[in-house]
C-alpha cells in the first residue's frame, strides 16, 4: 500500500512506485514529481538572471559621463551582505533538518532566523541603492546605473517574495503540522533560498569583486 | 464522392495549377518583370542577385522532385490501389536514412560555400574596389525624411541622393530619432541607422538614371512618406551640381537643422548650399538640440502625384 | 485618482474602433444572457472555469484561440483592403496612428494568443493520453496557465474600447518604442498583457517537462513514448529557456518607459541593439516552439492514415531534438543588416541553414511513411500533404533569407512578410487544422462533417497561395513591410490578388465555425461510438470518446512501440479483449476557482499599471496573493471516484470494443 508521501502524481492505482527509471515502473510519486517541476523551474529563473547578466556586461561601461563601478560599490558593506546571505541558507538547511525530525520548537526557530538574516541581507542593499540614489546615482542616471539596480534590485525582489513565502509557510506549519504536501513546499522553498544564493555568488563576483578590481 | 475520386481530382486540379502557373509566370519575365532588386545598376546589387538566382535554382533542384515525389507516392499508395505493396511493418532503411540525412546535408554545405564567401565579398562596410576615389555621403534618417550630406561638395540634400555613375559611394549612417533602414533596391544592400550609431555602407550605380529608395525598418506614423529618390548622372554633370548647389539657397546651420528636425513627412527633395561642419558627427554624439516628440499625424499631407 | 485614464480614452472619435467596440460588448452580452437562460452557468463553472482536467483545459485553449483567430483575421484583412485603396493620390480608409495599431495587433494576436494557445491545447489534450496517464503533474497549475494567457488576451482585445493598442510592430523595438516616441498607453498593453500570459507559458513549460519526463503509463519508456509527446517536450524546453529572455527584454523596455531607466533610450548611454538581440534570443526559439508540435501532429497523422508505423521514429526524435538545440544558435539571421560584419553573419547563416537539415529529414520520413501504406484521404491527410506542398516552398526562401548577401536585398521587405507566412501557414496553421479535425471526435465523441472540412482546407491552400505568392514578387520589386500607403500603382494588381486570396481564407474561416455548428447540429450521423474513428496507434484511442475524467480505468501497461496499435492487433487476431484488470477507486485533483480569481486580479493588477493607477496596482497584487494563499490553506486536494463507476464505466467500454472489434481495421 503506497503512503500519501509515495502516492503517485495523479490517480495511479496500477503498480506504482516511486522510481521510474526510464519508466518502466508507471508515473512518478509525488515527493519526485513535484520537486522536480520546481528545479526546472529554478532553471527557467537562471536563464532570467543570465539575460539580465547579459544587458548588465553589455552596459557596464556605458556611464554616460557618470559614476562608475569602481566608484561606486563598498566591498565590506557587500561581505557583509553576503556574510548575512549565506548564514540564511546554512539556517535554512538546519530548518529543513528540523522538519524532517518533526520538530516544531527548532524549525519555527531556525525558519525565523532564516528571515531575519534574510532581511539583514535586504536592509543593508536597500541602504547601499538609497546612498547610491542620494549620491545621483541612481538607475535613471545611465545605462550601466539603470542594468546594475536592475540585475542586483531583481534578486532582492527575489529574496522579499523569498520572505513572504517564508512567513506563510511558518504559518502555514505552525497552524496544520508537518503535513506531506506543506514538507513538499517547504522542500521547494529551501530550493529556491539556496538558488537565490548561487545567484548572488554569480553577482558579487562580475559586478562587485570584479566592479573594483584595481 | 469517395476519397479516392476526390484525390484523382485534386491531383488533375494540382496539375492543372502548376502549369497554368508556368504560362503566367513566363510572359511576365519575358515582359521584363525584372525590376526591383532582379534589376540591378551596380556590382553589389548584380553580385547579391546571382547569389539569389543561383541559390535558388539549387534548392529548386530539390523542392520540386519532393513535391512530385509527395503526390506521387500518395496517390500510388492510396487504399483503393490494389496494385501497390501493402508493407505494414516497414518503418525503418538504413540506406534512406542515409540518404535523406545526406540530401539536405550536401546541400547546406554547397550554400554554407556560398554563405561565407558572400558574406565576406559583400560585406556592407568593405570599400569597393574600383580606380576611381569614392564619393563620401553622410546619411541621417529623420522622422520622417532622409537627410544626405556630401561632406567634402559642403552641401546636403533632403529626400534626394545625387550620384556620380561608376563611382563607388561610400556612406556613413545614423538616425537622429528611431531605427531606420537606408534601401536603394536596384542598387543592393540595405543597412540599419541607429541613433548613436554609426553604420557603414559601400553601394555604386553604373548605370544612369532614377532610381527608387525607402526606408525599410517601420518608423512611426509618416513612415510610408520616407521615400526619396537617386539620380546618378555622369561624373562631370554631378560635379556641376555640386558646385551650382554650393551657397546658394538654404543653409543647414543651426536654425536649418532645428527647422528640419520638426516631424514631417512626404516632404519634397530640398537642396542645402551649407552645411554646417562636423553636422553628422554631433548627431551621432547627441549634441545637437534635442529632437522634440514627433507627434502623430492625423492627416498625413497627401502624396504629391506620381510619388 | 484613476492615474491616466480618463473618458478621452474611449474612441469616441474613432469610428471603425468604437463599431466594433459596441459589437463586441452586444455579442458577448447576448451570449452571457443566452447562458444564464439556459442556466448553464454552475455547469459552466464546475466543468470547465474552475476544472483541472487537462481536456477540459485543453478544449479552453483552442476555444481562445479559434476567437482570437477571428480578431487576428480581421485585423489581416482590413490592412489588406487599406493596401488595396491606399494608392498613389488615395489615402485609403486607414490613416497611419490606426494601421500602425492594427498591423501590430495582428501580429502580436496571431503569435501569442492564436499559434500559442492552439499548440498548448494540443498538448493539454493529447500528452496525458498518449503516455497513458491521468492528467499532468500539476493540474490545478494549469488551470492558472490557462487563465494567465486569457488575462493576456483580454487585455491585447481591451485596448480597443479604451485607449489605443501599440504603434510598433509586434515586437516593440525600441528606440519608436520608449516613452519619447511612443507616449500612449499602446506599448504598455502590449507589454503588460504578453508578461501576465509569458507567465502562464512557463508554468505550462515546467507542467508538461515534468509529465513527459517523470509521468507515463508502466512500461512507456522514452523511445516507446509517440512522437507528437517527443515534440511536445522538445517545445516546453525550448519555451522553459526562451520566456524568461522574452520576460527581461519586456521587463526592461518597462522599466525605461515606467521608471526612466535608460536601457534602450537614446539618451543616458542606451543600447537599442540590445533589445534587438534579447528579443530575438526569444523570438526565434519561439516560432520553434509552434512548429515542433506540429510537425508531431503531421507525425501522427502520416503514420494513422497511412495505416503504418512512423518511417524512422528514432531518426525523427533525434532530428527533433537537434532542432530544439540548434534553434538558439540562429537569432542574428534577424538582423544581418545590422552590421555585425562577415565572420558573424556567415556563422549565424550557416547555423541557419544547418536547422534546415533536420527538417527536410522529417519532411522524407513522411514521404515514406506513406510509401508502402494504405493511404486514406481524409480531412487530415488533406492537410499534410497540403502541408508537404507548401511549408518546402517557405522552408526555401527560408534558406534564401539565410544568405546574409541576399537578406541584404530582402530584409524586412514583403518577401521576408511572404516568407514567414508560408512557413507558418503551411506549417503550424495546417497542423492545427488538421489536428483539430484529428482530434475533435475524441474530445466531443462526434466527428466533424468531411466535406464541408475538405471545403475548409481548399479555402486555406488556395486562399494562402493567392495571398503570399504576389507579395513575394512584391518583394522583389522593393517593397518593404507594414506600409500604410503605396506610392507604385502598378503594384495594384498584385496587392489586389492578395486581397482575394485573403477573402477566401476568411470563407474558409467562415465555413469552420459553419462546419461546426452543422456538425454539431448532425451529430447523431457521425457519433464516435468505438472511440477510436481513425484505426488509430495510440493510446488515446484505447478510450472512449470522450475519455472519464480519470483516462483510464487502469493505467495501460506499455510493451514496445505503438502500445495501442500493437494491443488492438492482438485482440482483433484472438477475437478477445486482454483480462480485466483488477479495478481500484481513484483518486483526481479537485477541481478550484484559483487560476480564474487570480487571473482576476492579475488583469486588475495589469490594467492599473497600464492606467497610472497605483492604488489599484497594489489592491491587484494583493489580491492575487490573498488568492494564493488562500488556496494553499486548503486540506482537500483529491476527490475519489469510487470504485464501483470505474468498474461500470470500464465494462461499458469493454462491451463497446468487443462489438465493434472488425471494425477499427481500416487499412485492409
Amino acid at each position: 500500500m503506497t503512503t500519501a508521501s509515495e502516492a503517485p502524481a495523479v490517480g495511479l492505482t496500477h503498480q506504482g512506485s516511486e522510481d521510474t527509471g526510464l519508466g518502466h515502473r508507471g508515473p512518478a510519486s509525488k515527493s519526485i514529481v513535484v520537486p522536480y517541476g520546481f528545479w526546472l523551474f529554478i532553471l527557467s529563473d537562471m536563464v532570467l538572471f543570465s539575460a539580465l547578466f547579459a544587458s548588465y556586461a553589455t552596459l557596464v561601461h556605458a556611464t554616460d559621463g557618470g559614476p562608475a563601478t569602481n566608484q561606486l560599490f563598498d566591498r565590506e558593506l557587500v561581505a557583509v551582505e553576503t556574510l548575512a546571505l549565506l548564514s540564511s541558507s546554512f539556517v535554512c538547511g538546519l530548518a529543513m533538518i528540523a522538519a524532517k525530525r518533526k520538530n516544531m520548537q527548532l524549525t519555527q526557530v531556525w525558519l525565523l532566523l532564516t528571515g531575519l538574516t534574510g532581511l539583514v541581507f535586504l536592509g543593508i542593499e536597500l541602504f547601499e541603492f538609497g546612498k547610491m540614489i542620494g549620491e545621483g546615482a541612481g538607475p535613471q542616471r545611465s545605462a550601466f546605473l539603470s542594468s546594475f539596480f536592475t540585475l542586483v534590485g531583481c534578486h532582492g525582489a527575489h529574496v522579499t517574495a523569498g520572505l513572504l513565502w517564508l512567513g506563510t509557510m511558518m504559518a502555514q506549519i505552525w497552524a496544520k503540522g508537518f503535513r506531506q504536501d506543506i514538507i513538499r513546499r517547504l522542500l521547494c522553498f529551501s530550493v529556491f533560498w539556496h538558488a537565490l544564493d548561487i545567484i548572488w555568488v554569480a553577482i558579487f563576483t562580475i559586478v562587485y569583486l570584479i566592479g573594483t578590481l584595481p | 464522392m469517395n476519397s479516392t475520386e476526390c484525390f484523382e481530382r485534386f491531383e488533375r486540379l494540382e496539375r492543372g495549377l502548376i502549369h497554368a502557373a508556368v504560362l503566367v509566370c513566363l510572359p511576365l519575365v519575358a515582359s521584363g518583370c525584372a525590376r526591383g532588386i532582379l534589376d540591378p545598376v551596380g556590382p553589389v546589387a548584380a553580385a547579391e542577385k546571382t547569389i539569389l538566382i543561383n541559390s535558388t535554382a539549387i534548392m529548386l533542384a530539390i523542392i520540386v522532385p519532393t513535391m512530385i515525389a509527395t503526390v506521387a507516392v500518395a496517390w500510388w499508395f492510396r487504399r483503393g490501389n490494389r496494385k501497390a505493396d501493402y508493407r505494414p511493418d516497414w518503418e525503418y532503411s538504413g540506406a534512406i536514412e542515409l540518404v535523406v540525412w545526406a540530401i539536405p546535408a550536401l546541400t547546406v554545405m554547397l550554400l554554407g560555400g556560398i554563405t561565407w564567401i558572400g558574406s565576406h565579398d559583400l560585406e556592407p562596410s568593405k570599400p569597393l574596389v574600383s580606380k576611381i576615389a569614392p564619393l563620401k555621403v553622410d546619411v541621417v534618417s529623420l522622422d520622417w525624411k532622409w537627410l544626405f550630406i556630401y561632406p567634402d561638395q559642403g552641401v546636403a540634400t533632403v529626400n534626394q541622393l545625387v550620384v556620380p555613375a561608376g563611382t563607388p559611394v561610400s556612406f556613413r549612417l545614423t538616425s537622429a530619432t528611431v531605427w531606420n533602414v537606408f534601401w536603394v533596391p536596384q542598387m543592393g544592400t540595405m543597412i540599419y541607422a541607429m541613433p548613436r550609431m554609426t553604420t557603414r555602407l559601400n553601394l555604386q550605380a553604373d548605370r544612369q538614371g532614377s532610381f527608387d529608395g525607402l526606408s525599410a525598418h517601420f518608423s512611426g506614423d509618416g513612415f510610408p512618406g520616407m521615400q526619396f529618390k537617386v539620380q546618378s548622372m555622369p561624373a562631370d554633370q554631378f560635379a556641376m551640381w555640386a558646385q551650382g548647389a554650393r551657397g546658394s539657397g538654404l543653409k543647414l546651420d543651426g536654425a536649418g537643422y532645428a527647422e528640419l528636425e520638426k516631424p514631417s513627412s512626404y516632404v519634397k527633395p530640398m537642396t542645402y548650399g551649407s552645411v554646417a561642419p562636423n553636422l553628422f558627427d554631433a548627431i551621432v554624439a547627441n549634441k545637437v538640440p534635442p529632437n522634440p516628440v514627433p507627434l502623430p499625424l492625423h492627416n498625413p499631407p497627401a502624396p504629391p502625384a506620381g510619388a | 485618482m484613476f492615474g491616466r485614464l480618463t473618458w478621452d480614452a474611449i474612441p469616441f472619435n474613432q469610428p471603425i474602433p468604437l463599431i466594433t467596440s459596441l459589437v463586441v460588448i452586444l455579442a458577448l452580452g447576448g451570449v452571457a444572457l443566452w447562458i444564464t437562460k439556459i442556466k448553464a452557468w454552475p455547469y459552466l463553472w464546475h466543468e470547465y472555469i474552475t476544472s483541472t482536467d487537462h481536456k477540459r483545459l485543453g478544449i479552453m485553449y483552442i476555444a481562445l484561440a479559434l476567437l482570437m483567430l477571428v480578431r487576428g483575421f480581421a485585423d489581416a484583412i482590413m490592412m489588406r483592403a487599406q493596401q488595396s485603396l491606399a494608392i498613389g493620390a488615395s489615402q485609403g480608409y486607414l490613416p497611419p496612428e490606426h494601421y500602425n495599431q492594427i498591423f501590430s495587433a495582428h501580429g502580436t494576436i496571431m503569435i501569442f494568443f492564436v499559434a500559442m494557445p492552439f499548440v498548448i491545447g494540443f498538448m493539454n489534450f493529447v500528452v496525458p493520453l498518449q503516455l497513458g496517464v491521468r492528467d499532468v503533474a500539476f493540474p490545478t497549475m494549469n488551470n492558472v496557465s490557462f487563465w494567465l494567457t486569457a488575462s493576456g488576451a483580454l487585455l491585447v482585445n481591451l485596448s480597443l474600447f479604451l485607449g489605443e493598442f501599440a504603434r510598433t510592430g509586434w515586437l516593440a523595438f525600441p528606440p519608436l518604442s520608449e516613452k519619447a516616441f511612443s507616449p500612449g498607453v499602446g506599448v504598455d498593453y502590449y507589454l503588460v498583457a504578453l508578461q501576465i500570459s509569458g507567465v502562464g507559458t512557463v508554468l505550462t513549460a515546467v507542467n508538461f517537462v515534468t509529465t513527459i519526463l517523470k509521468t507515463r503509463a508502466p512500461g512507456m519508456s522514452y523511445l516507446r513514448m509517440p512522437v507528437f509527446c517527443w515534440t511536445s517536450l522538445a517545445s516546453c524546453l525550448i519555451m522553459l529557456a526562451a520566456f524568461p529572455v522574452l520576460t527581461v527584454a519586456l521587463a526592461e523596455l518597462m522599466l525605461d518607459r515606467y521608471l526612466g531607466f535608460h536601457f534602450f533610450t537614446n539618451d543616458g548611454g542606451g543600447n537599442s541593439m540590445l533589445y534587438m538581440n534579447l528579443i530575438w534570443v526569444w523570438g526565434h526559439p519561439e516560432v520553434y516552439i509552434l512548429v515542433l508540435p506540429a510537425f508531431g501532429i503531421y507525425s501522427e497523422v502520416a503514420a494513422t492514415f497511412s495505416g503504418k508505423p512512423l518511417f524512422g521514429y528514432r531518426s525523427m526524435v533525434f532530428a527533433t531534438m537537434v532542432i530544439c538545440i540548434v534553434s538558439y544558435c540562429v537569432w542574428l539571421h534577424h538582423f544581418f543588416t545590422m552590421g555585425a560584419g562577415g565572420d558573424i553573419n556567415a556563422v549565424f547563416g550557416i547555423a541557419s541553414m544547418v536547422i534546415g537539415i533536420p527538417t527536410g529529414v522529417k519532411i522524407y520520413n513522411w514521404l515514406f511513411t506513406m510509401y508502402g501504406g494504405r493511404v486514406r484521404f481524409n480531412v487530415p491527410m488533406y492537410y499534410l500533404i497540403g502541408f508537404m506542398l507548401t511549408f518546402v516552398g517557405g522552408g526555401l526562401t527560408g534558406v534564401l533569407l539565410a544568405i546574409p548577401p541576399v537578406d541584404f536585398i530582402v530584409h524586412n521587405s514583403l518577401f521576408l512578410v511572404a516568407h514567414f507566412h508560408h512557413v507558418i501557414i503551411g506549417g503550424v496553421v495546417f497542423a492545427l487544422m488538421a489536428g483539430y479535425t484529428y482530434w475533435f471526435p475524441k474530445a466531443f465523441g462526434f466527428t466533424l462533417d468531411e466535406r464541408l472540412g475538405k471545403i475548409v482546407f481548399w479555402c486555406w491552400f488556395i486562399g494562402f497561395h493567392l495571398a503570399f505568392m504576389p507579395l513575394y514578387v512584391l518583394g522583389f520589386w522593393g517593397a518593404t513591410r507594414r506600409m500604410q500607403h503605396i506610392s507604385d500603382p502598378s503594384w495594384a494588381p498584385w496587392l489586389n490578388v492578395a486581397f482575394v486570396g485573403a477573402a477566401i481564407i476568411g470563407l474558409g474561416i467562415v465555413l469552420t465555425v459553419v462546419q461546426l455548428l452543422y456538425s454539431i447540429k448532425t451529430r447523431d450521423q457521425r457519433r464516435d461510438i468505438t472511440g477510436d474513428p481513425w484505426d488509430g496507434r495510440t493510446l488515446e484511442w484505447l478510450t472512449l470518446s470522450p475519455p472519464p475524467h480519470y483516462n483510464f480505468a487502469v493505467l495501460p501497461d506499455v510493451h514496445g512501440e505503438e502500445a495501442y496499435w500493437t494491443r488492438k492487433q492482438t485482440a482483433i487476431k484472438q477475437d478477445q479483449l486482454i483480462d480485466e484488470p483488477d479495478y481500484q477507486p481513484i483518486e483526481m485533483p479537485l477541481s478550484t476557482p484559483v487560476g480564474v480569481i487570480c487571473a482576476f486580479f492579475a488583469t486588475v493588477c495589469g490594467f492599473a499599471i497600464i492606467w497610472y493607477i497605483w492604488w489599484l496596482a497594489i489592491l491587484g497584487l494583493i489580491g492575487a496573493f490573498a488568492v494564493f494563499v488562500w488556496y494553499a490553506w486548503r486540506d482537500e486536494h483529491e476527490h475519489i471516484i469510487p470504485v464501483e463507476e470505474v468498474r461500470a464505466n470500464a465494462r461499458e467500454r469493454r462491451r463497446i470494443r468487443m462489438e465493434h472489434l472488425h471494425e477499427l481495421s481500416q487499412s485492409t
